[in-house]
Formats: C-alpha cells, sequence, structure tokens
C-alpha cells in the first residue's frame, strides 16, 4: 500500500463519521480543533443558531476576533471609534454574540487583536495536525504550520458553532516543488504570484496543495504564511507545509501553545506530520526559484502576474493554445480597467498609492523588508503610503524595533491593526482610477475601492514603489 | 433548505470567466446582518455607476432576464473570497441554478449550503446554451433527480454531481440537524483525543 500524504493523514486523523459507502466519494463529518471567526461571516450563523435553540459547542475553541470593518486609527476609542454605523452593528453583533455563547474575543485596542490570520499563529493557536477554519477564504495561512485549514461560508460557521464538526469530501492532492535557492529580491509572495501565474486562478480548484522543497524548507514562518495564504487565489482552498524545526521555534513559548510537559508530548506527534517518502500526489508542480525574478500584477486576477522585468501582454499576440478568443477579450478587460496599454513595460508605471498590510504581508519579518528599503529614503512626491501592522503585537514589537520610525520619517502613514485597504470595507480605500502598489492578495475590480487599480507584489516590492512613486525592480535599491 | 428537485425557467447568459465573489456582490453589502434583501447589491459594480446610476446593458437588467431563474457562465465561478452572500444575493434575485465550466470550490459549497444548484457542463456547451438563451424568451429545465439540463430546442445534457451533494439538494436536508444525530461519535472523538493528544484542548 502506498503511504499517505500530509493531508491524508490529518484529515483521517479528524474522522468523526463518514457517509458509510466507504467508496471515497462519500461525506465525512471531520472535528474542527480550531474556529476562528470574524464579525463579517457570522452575523447570519448566530442568528440561525439561535433561531433553532443551538449552542456553541465548543466555546474554548472558538477564538473571535473584530479586524475586516474596523477603522485603523483611534482603535482606543472602541465601538465609538467607528463612525459607519453598518459596520459598528457588526461589531456590536459580535461582541453581544461573544458574550451570549462565552466564546473568548480580543475586542478593539486590545493588543492582541488584528487580522484573523495573523493572530492565530502569534497566539500559538495555531499548531501543527489541527484542523482550522474561519468563514474567510484566506484560512489557507495557517496550512504554514502544516493544519489542514480553509476558508468556509455563512451556514458552515453555523454548523460548525453547533457541532465542532464540518462535513467535508476529501481533495486531490497537488505537490508544489520549490527547488533552488532565490536571487536577492526574491522571496515567498514571489514564489506564490510566480506559481499562479503559470497554473492559473482555478488551476488549484479541487486540489490541497502540499509546499515542499528546498526553497520552502529555507522560508520563515512568515514566508510560509505568505506562500500559503495565497494558495486560494491558486483555486485551492487549503495550501500546507510539513512542520519541521523553524515551526516548532516559532511556537516555542507562545501563549496557546503546549506548556512544558505537553511540549515533549506534542513535539513527538508533530514529527510525525509529513507526507510519506511513498505517497502518490494526484499532481506534481516543479518551480526552481533561482530562475524568478520579482514579481508584480498587471491586470485584475491574480494570475495576471509577470516578472517586474517584463510588460503587459499584447491580446493580439497570444500564440498558446486554440481558443484564445476568451483569454484576449478577458486581457483587453484587464488592461482596460487598468488603465494600461498592451506590451507596456511593468518597472515605470507611476502609482498613486501604496499600501504594506494584510493577512499575506503584514507580519514583523514584512514590516522589516518594506523597511530595509525606505530606510534613509523618502516617499516619492504626490504618493500616499501606508503601513498597516497585522496585529497590535506586531505594531509594538515593530516600535521596539524602530520601524515605525523609519516609516514615518519616510512619509508613510503609521496605522493601527485590521485588514484595512486589502478590501476597502473600512474607511481605508483608493479613490476611482488610483493606482496603488500593495502587499495585499486580491486585485479583482474594485476591491480595494471601486475604480481603484491594484498592483500585487511583495513588500520589498511596495516599499521600492513608494520611493520611487513607480512601480520598480528591488534590484536596483539592494 | 428548501429542497431542489425540478426548475423550469428562464436562462440568462453571462459570458466572463472568473466572477469573482466581490463581483457577485461588493464589499458595501456585506455589512448586513441579515440574509435576505442582497438582490439590490446583486452584481452591484456592473449595473450601477459610482453615483448609484443605472449602467445600461448588463444581462440581468434585460427585461427578459428580470425573471431568470438560470444564470450560464464562464469558467471558475464564484472565485475568491468565502462570502456566503454571493448566492444569498443570486437567490434573492431568483437564481437557483448557476451553470459554467467549472466553480471555484468554496463557492459550490456554499451555494449547496443553500439549495442553489451549481451544474458543471464543458465550455462548448455552456456557450451553446448561451446562444439559446439570447433574447429569453425560452424556457430551460435542469431536472436534478435525473442530472440533465434541457434547452428550449429540446436537447438534453447530461451532468455529473456527486452524491452527497445531489442528497443533500433533492431532500433539503438541514445538515447541522444530520450532524446533530452523530452527538455520540463527537463525544467519543473528543474524549479520545483530550487522552492522546491533551495539549489540543486550551487551558
Ligand atoms: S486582510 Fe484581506 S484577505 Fe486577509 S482576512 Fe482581511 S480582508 Fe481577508
Amino acid at each position: 500500500m502506498a503511504g499517505k500524504t500530509l493531508y491524508d493523514k490529518i484529515f483521517d486523523a479528524h474522522l468523526v463519521a463518514s457517509d458509510g459507502r466507504g467508496d471515497g466519494t462519500g461525506e465525512a463529518i471531520l472535528y474542527i480543533d480550531l474556529h476562528l471567526i470574524h464579525e463579517v461571516t457570522t452575523p447570519q450563523a448566530f442568528a440561525g443558531l439561535a433561531a433553532a435553540g443551538r449552542k456553541v459547542r465548543r466555546p474554548d475553541r472558538t477564538l473571535a476576533v473584530l479586524d475586516h470593518n474596523v477603522p485603523t486609527e483611534g482603535q482606543a476609542l472602541g465601538l465609538a471609534g467607528i463612525t459607519d454605523p453598518d459596520s459598528r452593528a457588526q461589531v456590536e453583533a459580535l461582541e453581544r454574540n461573544v458574550a451570549k455563547y462565552g466564546v473568548p474575543l480580543f475586542a478593539l485596542g486590545d493588543p492582541r487583536n488584528g487580522i484573523v490570520h495573523v493572530v492565530g499563529p502569534e497566539q500559538g493557536r495555531t499548531q501543527p495536525g489541527m484542523t482550522i477554519v474561519c468563514g474567510d477564504s484566506h484560512t489557507s495561512t495557517h496550512g504554514a504550520f502544516g493544519a489542514l485549514a480553509h476558508g468556509i461560508g455563512t451556514s458552515e460557521v453555523e454548523h460548525v458553532l453547533a457541532t465542532q464538526t464540518l462535513r467535508q469530501t476529501r481533495s486531490r492532492t497537488l505537490r508544489v516543488n520549490f527547488t533552488g535557492a532565490p536571487p536577492p529580491g526574491v522571496g515567498a509572495k514571489d514564489y506564490a504570484l510566480a506559481l499562479i501565474a503559470q497554473i492559473g486562478t482555478s488551476g488549484g480548484a479541487g486540489y490541497a496543495i502540499e509546499y515542499a522543497g528546498e526553497a520552502v524548507r529555507a522560508l520563515t514562518m512568515e514566508g510560509r504564511m505568505t506562500l500559503c495564504n495565497m494558495s486560494i487565489e491558486a483555486g485551492a482552498r487549503t495550501g500546507l507545509v510539513a512542520p519541521d524545526e523553524t515551526t516548532f521555534a516559532y511556537l516555542k513559548g507562545r501563549p496557546g501553545a503546549p506548556k512544558a510537559g505537553a511540549w515533549e508530548l506534542a513535539l513527538a506527534h508533530w514529527r510525525t506530520l509529513v507526507s510519506d517518502p511513498d505517497a502518490r500526489f494526484d499532481r506534481e508542480i516543479e518551480i526552481d526559484v533561482s530562475t524568478l525574478a520579482p514579481m508584480v500584477t498587471w491586470g485584475t486576477s491574480p494570475q495576471d502576474a509577470a516578472p517586474i522585468t517584463g510588460a503587459t501582454p499584447d491580446p493580439e499576440a497570444l500564440t498558446d493554445g486554440v481558443n484564445n478568443a476568451p483569454r484576449a477579450a478577458a486581457i483587453r478587460r484587464a488592461l482596460d480597467y487598468m488603465g494600461l496599454k498592451p506590451g507596456q513595460p511593468l518597472a515605470g508605471i507611476a502609482i498613486d498609492r501604496v499600501f504594506i498590510g494584510s493577512c499575506t504581508n503584514s507580519r514583523i519579518e514584512d514590516l522589516r523588508a518594506a523597511a530595509a528599503i525606505v530606510r534613509g529614503r523618502h516617499v516619492a512626491d504626490g504618493v500616499r503610503a501606508m503601513v498597516v501592522p497585522g496585529s497590535g503585537l506586531v505594531r509594538e514589537q515593530a516600535e521596539a524595533e524602530g520601524l515605525d520610525v523609519i516609516f514615518r520619517d519616510a512619509g508613510f502613514d503609521w496605522r493601527e491593526p485590521g485588514c484595512s485597504m486589502c478590501l476597502g470595507m473600512n474607511p481605508d480605500r483608493l479613490a476611482p482610477g488610483e493606482r496603488c502598489a500593495s502587499t495585499s492578495n486580491r486585485n479583482f475590480e474594485g476591491r480595494q475601492g471601486r475604480g481603484g487599480r491594484t498592483h500585487l507584489l511583495s513588500p520589498a516590492m511596495a516599499a521600492a514603489a513608494a520611493v520611487t512613486g513607480r512601480l520598480t525592480d528591488v534590484r536596483d535599491l539592494l | 433548505m428548501t429542497p431542489f428537485t425540478t426548475l423550469t425557467a428562464r436562462a440568462a447568459p453571462l459570458d466572463m470567466d472568473n466572477v469573482d465573489t466581490d463581483q457577485i456582490i461588493p464589499k458595501q453589502f456585506l455589512k448586513t446582518t441579515e440574509r435576505a434583501g442582497l438582490a439590490k447589491g446583486l452584481f452591484y459594480d456592473l449595473r450601477f455607476d459610482a453615483e448609484g446610476r443605472a449602467k445600461p446593458g448588463f444581462v440581468l437588467d434585460d427585461p427578459c432576464y428580470a425573471k431568470a431563474g438560470v444564470l450560464i457562465a464562464g469558467d471558475n465561478f464564484g472565485c475568491g473570497s468565502s462570502r456566503e452572500h454571493a448566492p444569498w444575493a443570486l437567490q434573492d434575485f431568483g437564481i437557483r441554478c448557476v451553470i459554467a465550466p467549472s466553480f471555484a470550490d468554496i463557492f459550490r459549497n456554499n451555494a449547496l449550503q443553500n439549495g442553489l444548484l451549481p451544474v458543471v457542463l464543458p465550455r462548448k456547451t455552456c456557450e451553446a446554451l448561451m446562444a439559446e438563451a439570447l433574447g429569453g424568451n425560452h424556457l430551460f429545465t435542469v431536472d436534478l433527480e435525473r442530472q440533465v439540463v434541457t434547452s428550449p430546442s429540446g436537447a438534453a445534457f447530461t451532468f455529473e454531481i456527486d452524491a452527497p451533494a445531489k442528497q443533500k439538494l433533492l431532500a433539503g436536508l438541514d445538515a447541522i440537524g444530520e450532524t446533530l444525530t452523530k452527538a455520540d461519535a463527537i463525544d467519543a472523538f473528543e474524549a479520545a483525543q483530550s487522552q492522546s493528544q491533551p495539549w489540543m484542548t486550551p487551558a
């Protein structure tokens, strides 16, 4: 019998029941170890729970944060600092619901609060081998720890609240091997964008991705989180990395991590969480990172990514495949929305805004990478740039290292934690036509504000764009 | 959940790939604490300009599709955010079935939770169905039991759907109620895990 993949090991270890046909097509009931919740995708779930007279089965395995709606200033004021009445109503609803059911919540202004996918790992609540869900598609982030983590909808949130389980069918498995050593200026965000450019935004649909290879082993936990975070942009609900010494070192001593005696026990279990050498994957892809350049998107889908040394595509000159008409139409539409011409070099495109933040790139290492480029330079004239740390603790850490001073001196706005301009549900958003270099994960039309134009890139590349006022090859500034 | 058995309705063609959930229902409509009333935000940015004035030309605003119950779209429908507001908004408009060459995983799940049927058919077939849907004065029939879409011209197309999803839709099952009948198994799982992996239970 062939060995098991890491995905299958975790899946099998959480089987509560399956529908009994045993032919692999049936639905399984999986136990959920950690359920993260936030204000936007939960009100209807709690309402459904209350209407059916049900309880939250495991409030202790549920953790609530406030992130999508919250303004990134004045958080110490609490609710009073939220002027938008609808946003305030959602925050109030979450506060009311967690109080009613005894679910722990990090309140606004609590330094432990922040973006849900930054908070879980930072608190040591995200651990290897766990099943983790959240009503948010970027839950794949937690897979960086060798956890089976994915986003769910609101009905499923209600299901998990009531039963601490989820009904699931098994995914196929895709292993992506990142080999080689990256050139300077190239990192996890570039790996992710290069992969999505190659397989497309539906290339991972139906698959659980395992990231492997020496380039992944060499990544820090922050880098692995960036990579797993973007899995959903490749269409895969979940992406994971087998845990190793880097993972264990990151977790040790965090508030939610196993203590003293339990730590050794946990470690022994965690070390078994690897795909067996003879495990069979449904698909394998290899990308040699030594061939990559810093990446940037030019269009309105994360797959519209290219090396900064490249140019926008020419829809008239498509050569690949037989049916180019839909692709050409999509490119034309994207270039039109983005205000770019076919064949236009990416380096040199003038930008108006810079956003360093989001659950993809708002951790301490991301801020350090950006600050290293910004140090001793200044934000270009006419550009508005902001840094939004992923949590209050990231913000405190950055301030302890003096990064806030580097950013402020350079003319950046230094904000309080939250999703901020990643999705423009709070006051931070683009005006129509504004062009933004953004470390977030989605460049869909209107994502950062109606009519806004988003170029996805790494924190270092965003910093380079901020100080030059244009999309710039960060390697020129190293 | 309302069961889905057979639907006979007009179909609206939306010839776009990668229709993401931000497009289906933009973020400003996610601030509700209700499930109902989301049709007003459906495809908002495609239907209205920045000042909230109606933009002509969007397919669902064409009077002949005002009562459409089926949407036919391109590849990777529903990609992006996990917002269940997307199927809620489609259903609030009256759409009970989306036909496309492929769907994003989370959207598909969310649709199934709400009695909205995602039908996967090859791109060529979808293109042919879109052509038949033009003008809108025709009826399509979607029969879930037989797994067949019948177009106005009478052509029949068989589609695949996995058994659990089909069962759930046909019966309109309450998934939570079903799972709670397994409460003993959940108890047993928790008891075993707290023995073998005591660190998993938060202090
Ligand atoms: S930062 Fe953006 S992608 Fe991440 S959870 Fe918030 S809104 Fe979603």
